[in-house]
């Protein structure tokens, strides 16, 4: 009898030693949902963001005082949660808006994930952040520009992002001053494929223009992974405009640049609107031939051990790749969102939503240009802004206005080869 | 007609070959075998591949790059047909469109896996020029990928009517038991049938690199249109599918030029289906 009883005794002893070691070792993990198109015709930046967002997760989850201001940089995993780790759920939305919807409520119902992030396009934004906001779960949106996504009085939507309508007035700023300098910017022509993106963009662009008391000349709509555009460069070259907007995913961009080249057009000036431009292998497969391309951007690298600095190489010995504007914004995103449920204490999405709302983020915390993080009523961050950079050889985006922000002029007219 | 238009016209012309090129695969395999070949974009997509790695990886040329990609797609193409091929023929429709596409997405996958997903882009070589001849511009590189298409064509079509093998293959195609009779092997030729498919797509693919992007989802864009071409053409026939795809690709051409380039599937698509209406078979297909 005896004997049964301590080996009982002992047995228990060592299962709650099992036990609590078990529970220590596994500490608490906070689920998030990251929704990216990992296949289809955008899976390029879907790899890059998982690097990125790998590499962020990285970053929260051990300790890097070596990154300053950074929230959640300097310590283990998030305090406010008693030190507990980050886990991404990675989910593929093929680029589709009704793939986006089903991994959304995937992530959801039963991975039980405390809030979602993505989704790239703006498309399957629309759709995957409508699940989030059906079950109360907040959603951040890092990259997604289509201005309508914060106009549908969502409440559980949060945008970081500078916004297509940010970017429009930055362009017609950009274009008044190249103008006063002498270049011809009286014909604009909106190049922009079929996407939510594309038209909404192309939409609020040229209603900017439109404000300035300047109409948009040509406007030249694509089927988005067109197989030849041919028509459409043959299109520009005969009306001959002063000013090129493109709004174009890396797939079309590229064809775009090779199209051109062979018939042989280049437009005095071509400006872009982010996206397939400030894809990597765009630069790599086609810099060379787009050389004095204008393009948006809110990354800055920055001097040697700054953050920034320091991120930029951390991605790289990641994916190999260069940091560019996307991946920097969705990392970014990411702080913000690791940040709001850090101050939240709780996994509870009220309470995230509430943290998310209350978050006001000063530049110096931030790796991105911005002015800061803080959202309108609408979800939108009220404090994010831009540059316009140009790849003047043809390998590396150089900031060249604002003035205040430039570190080169910039170069007319376009290049090109 | 205006000047553009011509140019226009050209460029549509070359995009048809194109076409017509990666399509002559696809009705020759549906020919011999009535088996619809899904992974047949991704087998376009492979011979990019090939051309790419033997031009910037082995280092060699842009013109090396065609004739291996010729012949790895063709082993390729026999693997397939012993491995997949032969015995899901014996099964129900449904396993034939399953497997052929479950290959595709084995073969998108291993290479997204095995290249990453970026895009990448041949360097610029010999092929890569432009000629400007009276004032029309031609990519030299679109221009050798329509001139091979000609001779891609002309030769499967006089391999099927003059060669005793193309005679072989015929005789597979339209009866295997009396064939066999005949002393033919339905499996050897049906095994060279696959190897000259994928080996003339593997050639597609390395000539069409030469001035599209590569990147593993490449063969859905393409994928779609050889569809169309063959169906159009006539399942089956090799000069059917030239003739379609230069049809389809100048009216994508005019329609996108002329119309808008978002309407221009619309109007391709519709033209598509009202000839099927009227004539199923295809341009030159049998009933």
């Amino acid at each position: 009898m005896r004997l049964k009883h301590v080996t009982g005794l002992l047995c228990a002893a060592a299962m709650s030693l099992v036990l609590a070691s078990g529970a220590r070792a596994q500490d608490k993990v906070v689920k998030i949902g990251a929704i990216l198109p990992m296949s289809g015709g955008t899976a390029s930046i879907g790899a890059h963001a998982k690097a990125a967002l790998e590499v962020a997760m990285d970053i929260i989850n051990n300790a890097h005082p070596e990154l300053g201001n950074l929230p959640l940089a300097k310590n283990a995993g998030l305090s406010g949660l008693g030190g507990a780790k980050i886990e991404i759920v990675f989910a593929d939305n093929q680029g589709n808006p009704a793939t986006g919807q089903n991994q959304a409520l995937r992530l959801i119902t039963e991975d039980k994930a405390a809030a979602l992030f993505g989704s790239y396009q703006s498309g399957v934004t629309l759709t995957s952040s409508a699940i989030a906001e059906k079950y109360g779960i907040p959603f951040l949106n890092s990259e997604s520009v289509a201005a309508n996504l914060t106009e549908r009085g969502f409440k559980w939507f949060f945008r970081t992002t500078p916004i297509a309508t940010d970017f429009a007035k930055a362009y017609v700023d950009f274009l008044a001053d190249i103008k006063a300098q002498g270049a011809k910017t009286d014909a604009i022509a909106l190049v922009h494929d079929n996407t939510e993106y594309g038209t909404s963009v192309a939409n609020t662009i040229s209603a900017a223009f439109k404000d300035k008391g300047q109409a948009i000349a040509i406007d030249v709509a694509y089927p988005v992974n067109a197989t030849d555009l041919q028509g459409q460069v043959l299109q520009l070259k005969e009306k001959k405009p002063d000013v090129i907007i493109m709004i174009s995913y890396t797939s079309d961009a590229i064809l775009f640049a090779k199209t051109m080249q062979s018939l042989d057009y280049k437009p005095p000036v071509l400006l872009a609107d982010d996206a397939g431009y400030s894809d990597p292998s765009f630069i790599k497969a086609v810099g060379k031939i787009s050389q004095g391309v204008f393009n948006r951007s809110s990354w800055a690298v920055g001097p040697f051990g700054s953050p920034s600095a320091i991120i930029a190489d951390m991605y790289k010995k990641k994916s190999g790749e260069e940091m560019d504007d996307t991946v920097g914004r969705q990392m970014q995103g990411f702080f913000v969102l690791a940040d709001a449920i850090d101050r939240a204490g709780s996994t509870d999405p009220a309470k995230i939503q509430a943290a998310l709302k209350a978050t006001d983020l000063k530049p110096e915390q931030l790796m991105m240009g911005y002015k800061g993080v803080k959202f309108d009523d609408k979800g939108q961050n009220v404090l994010a802004s831009g540059l316009i950079i140009q790849l003047q050889d043809g390998e590396n985006y150089t900031a060249v206005w604002p003035k205040a922000n430039a570190e080169k002029a910039p170069v007319l007219p376009y290049k090109g080869w | 007609m205006s000047f553009v238009l011509v140019q226009v016209i050209v460029g549509g012309l070359l995009l048809g070959a194109v076409y017509a090129l990666f399509s002559s695969g696809l009705t020759l395999v549906w020919g011999m075998m009535n088996i619809v070949n899904f992974a047949h974009g991704d087998f376009v997509m492979l011979g990019m591949y090939v051309a790419y790695v033997v031009y910037t990886l082995l280092g060699g040329g842009p013109i090396l790059g065609a004739p291996l990609a010729t012949l790895v797609l063709a082993t390729v193409g026999v693997v397939v047909y012993f491995a997949l091929i032969r015995d899901i023929m014996k099964g129900p429709m449904l396993a034939q469109i399953l497997g052929t596409f479950g290959l595709a997405l084995l073969l998108r996958y291993s290479v997204f896996w095995w290249f990453g997903a970026n895009f990448l882009s041949m360097p610029p070589n010999i092929v890569g020029g432009t000629y400007a001849f009276a004032g029309l511009r031609i990519e030299a590189s679109r221009l050798l990928a329509g001139v091979v298409a000609l001779l891609v064509t002309l030769g499967l079509h006089l391999l099927l009517t003059r060669t005793s093998l193309g005679s072989k293959m015929l005789a597979v195609a339209e009866d295997q038991t009396a064939a066999q009779l005949m002393g033919i092997r339905p499996d050897t030729m049906q095994a060279i049938a696959w190897a000259i498919a994928a080996g003339a797509t593997g050639l597609a693919g390395a000539l069409i690199a030469n001035f599209f992007y590569i990147v593993p989802t490449v063969g859905e864009t393409l994928g779609i249109v050889a569809f169309v071409t063959v169906s159009l053409g006539g399942f089956g026939s090799v000069p059917g599918a030239l003739v379609a795809g230069l049809l389809i690709g100048v009216i994508e051409s005019l329609s996108g030029y002329l119309i808008g380039a978002i309407y221009k599937d619309i109007v391709v698509y519709v033209l598509f289906l009202l000839f099927l209406w009227f004539r199923p078979q295809g341009l030159m297909g049998k009933m």
